[in-house]
């Protein structure tokens, strides 16, 4: 049996999760909504986030877009992520939802823009 | 100089500007226009690309930049006018906007109402008494977010924070993912002034330390930032003499709390806080000069930008009706005060001052506490009488809290001059 304390990342309660695993059955105490459980659970088998950052625009009216990984991405993946971001570039139109690299570092994910440079 | 006149002018683009210029519109008054300093509207949102907005307003998880696309393109949908790479230089007491822009030189609106959205400003270096040298390589957090998010240029590599606030927390992680080395988080007060799941997400989800009671009492370097000395304060935020410790860096974050920037309102006149920095304002959010409101962090400074909009909203209604009622020449009849007092445990109130006139169904106050606690009991007092009280699990001065005052409740009460929130004994 496993027993963990985490904080919920869903909203700004941050609530106090105690999480407990115990033949592969996991139990979440502590959450005041649905989301807390579903996030504590996830958190013990199949941690994830969102990663966000921004990629390099070639003659474009901002030198940077913001993206981010269109859903979570396993957290043990965020550094590759940003490797294969960092080396991105991207050429004016971009708008918010293009897709800039899809499958990022073997996710699944694609990398999407948040914001519209002309 | 050019002069013009505009129901409602709305200082400041960002997102408190865009949702009372909404909230103008849709209340009925056509003539609302926006001044905005930047290139581009939207304002702080446009550096805050991490996510985590928008799970109020929109029921998902959006970026800044995002949230701030879905107002403005709503702002452009309805056709609000707005003006950008202009600066306010002055607002005086009968509504009269001063402001300049490279094609209309300096000119000046008169106003049937004004929204004050401006906003608020980092603390910097200079406020927080910090010995040593001027060196190159000292940032407050939200400079260095630009520099990162926007500019595309790293400000150092070997970073230390100070401060806790929610900018240097984000900035902590987004340092750490560009490749920076996060060395510590020092917190002067014995509690962190971030949100808990930005602690969890930015801090210890790369094993960056926070250290709690502890502030920088050195910075060397003369050209550049060498390394910086933190040591634990005791109780009274003085530091403890052999607790000194020496972290080499080239790079001191601050993120040591916000300040609404009030300047413009202070040249009008209006009244401010000593506890917010922000305005005194009522539930129309109307300030102490009459059809002058105001919103958003230049109000009172909030942890979520969906907070912001609401509150914003307000202002914007409460700007429109205001404009409408000097315009059909109403007076009001009832024109009764109540003031809001902070009680027990609690730092202020937004608004102040509740006028049940204007009340229809209930009044949103929004607090703050000044400490942590647990298992507290905050209570609604009038004329310091027990009404009634909700049970809170935790309470932190990072956190903004909110209950309802209700019109029932101010009709039962007509003649009460003080409404409280506070502990229950």
């Amino acid at each position: 049996m496993e027993t963990r304390e985490m904080t919920c990342i869903n909203c700004p309660l941050g609530c106090l999760l105690t999480v407990t695993k115990d033949n592969g059955k996991v139990t979440v105490t502590g959450n005041t909504c649905p989301r807390g459980e579903d996030y504590g659970i996830k958190e013990m088998t199949d941690p994830r986030r969102t990663v966000t950052s921004t990629v390099r625009v070639k003659n474009g009216s901002a030198v940077k877009v913001p993206v981010k990984t269109k859903t979570d991405i396993p957290k043990d993946k965020i550094f590759e992520v940003m490797d294969v971001i960092r080396k991105a570039e991207v050429k004016p139109p971009v708008h918010i939802g293009d897709i800039i690299v899809d499958d990022i570092a073997g996710t699944g994910v694609p990398l999407v823009a948040t914001k519209d440079v002309e | 100089m050019y002069c013009r006149e505009t129901d409602v002018v709305i200082i400041g683009g960002g997102p408190a500007g865009l949702a009372a210029a909404l909230a103008v519109k849709a209340a009925g008054v056509e003539s609302v226009l926006i001044l905005e300093r930047d290139t581009q509207l939207g304002g702080i949102l446009n550096q805050c690309i991490h996510n985590g907005f928008g799970l109020h307003t929109f029921k998902e998880e959006l970026t800044g930049p995002e949230y701030a696309a879905r107002f403005i393109k709503r702002v452009l949908d309805e056709k609000i006018e707005y003006m950008l790479e202009t600066m306010v230089v002055d607002l005086k007491s009968d509504r009269t906007v001063v402001a300049m822009n490279r094609k209309e030189g300096l000119f000046s609106i008169k106003a049937g109402a004004v929204v004050l959205a401006m906003g608020c400003r980092e603390r910097p270096r200079g406020a927080l008494g910090i010995p040593g040298f001027r060196p190159a390589g000292i940032f407050t957090a939200g400079t260095a977010q630009r520099f990162v998010n926007v500019e595309g240029i790293m400000p150092g590599s070997e970073v230390v924070i100070l401060g806790s606030g929610d900018i240097g927390l984000i900035m902590a992680r987004r340092m750490t993912l560009e490749g920076a080395h996060v060395k510590l988080v020092a917190e002067l007060m014995p509690y962190s002034g971030g949100l808990k799941r930005n602690i969890a997400q930015c801090l210890n989800d790369y094993n960056i330390p926070l250290k709690l009671s502890h502030t920088v009492v050195d910075i060397k370097g003369k050209e550049r930032v060498e390394g910086v000395t933190i040591a634990e304060v005791d109780e009274r935020l003085k530091p403890i003499p052999g607790t000194e410790e020496f972290y080499p860096c080239d790079t001191l974050l601050l993120s040591c709390g916000l300040i609404p920037e009030n300047e413009l309102s202070g040249s009008a006149g209006v009244a401010l806080s000593p506890v917010t920095g922000g305005a005194v304002v009522d539930n129309t959010l109307e300030t102490s000069i009459p059809g002058v409101f105001a919103c958003g962090n230049v109000l009172h400074v909030h942890d979520l930008v969906d907070y912001v909009s609401e509150e914003a909203e307000n202002a914007g209604r409460g700007a429109a009706e205001y404009v409408k009622g000097q315009k059909a020449g109403i007076v009001p009849e009832d024109d009764t005060v109540m003031e809001m007092k902070a009680g027990k445990g609690v730092r202020y109130t937004v608004p102040a001052k509740i006028r049940p006139a204007t009340v229809k169904k209930d009044v949103l106050v929004r607090f703050r506490v000044d400490n942590n606690y647990k298992d507290v009991s905050i209570g609604v007092f009038y004329d310091g009488r027990l009404e009634r009280s909700v049970k809170k699990r935790t309470v932190a001065p990072g956190e903004m809290e909110e209950l309802r005052i209700r019109k029932e409740e101010l009709d039962k009460y007509p003649e009460v001059k003080e409404i409280t929130i506070g502990f229950v004994e």
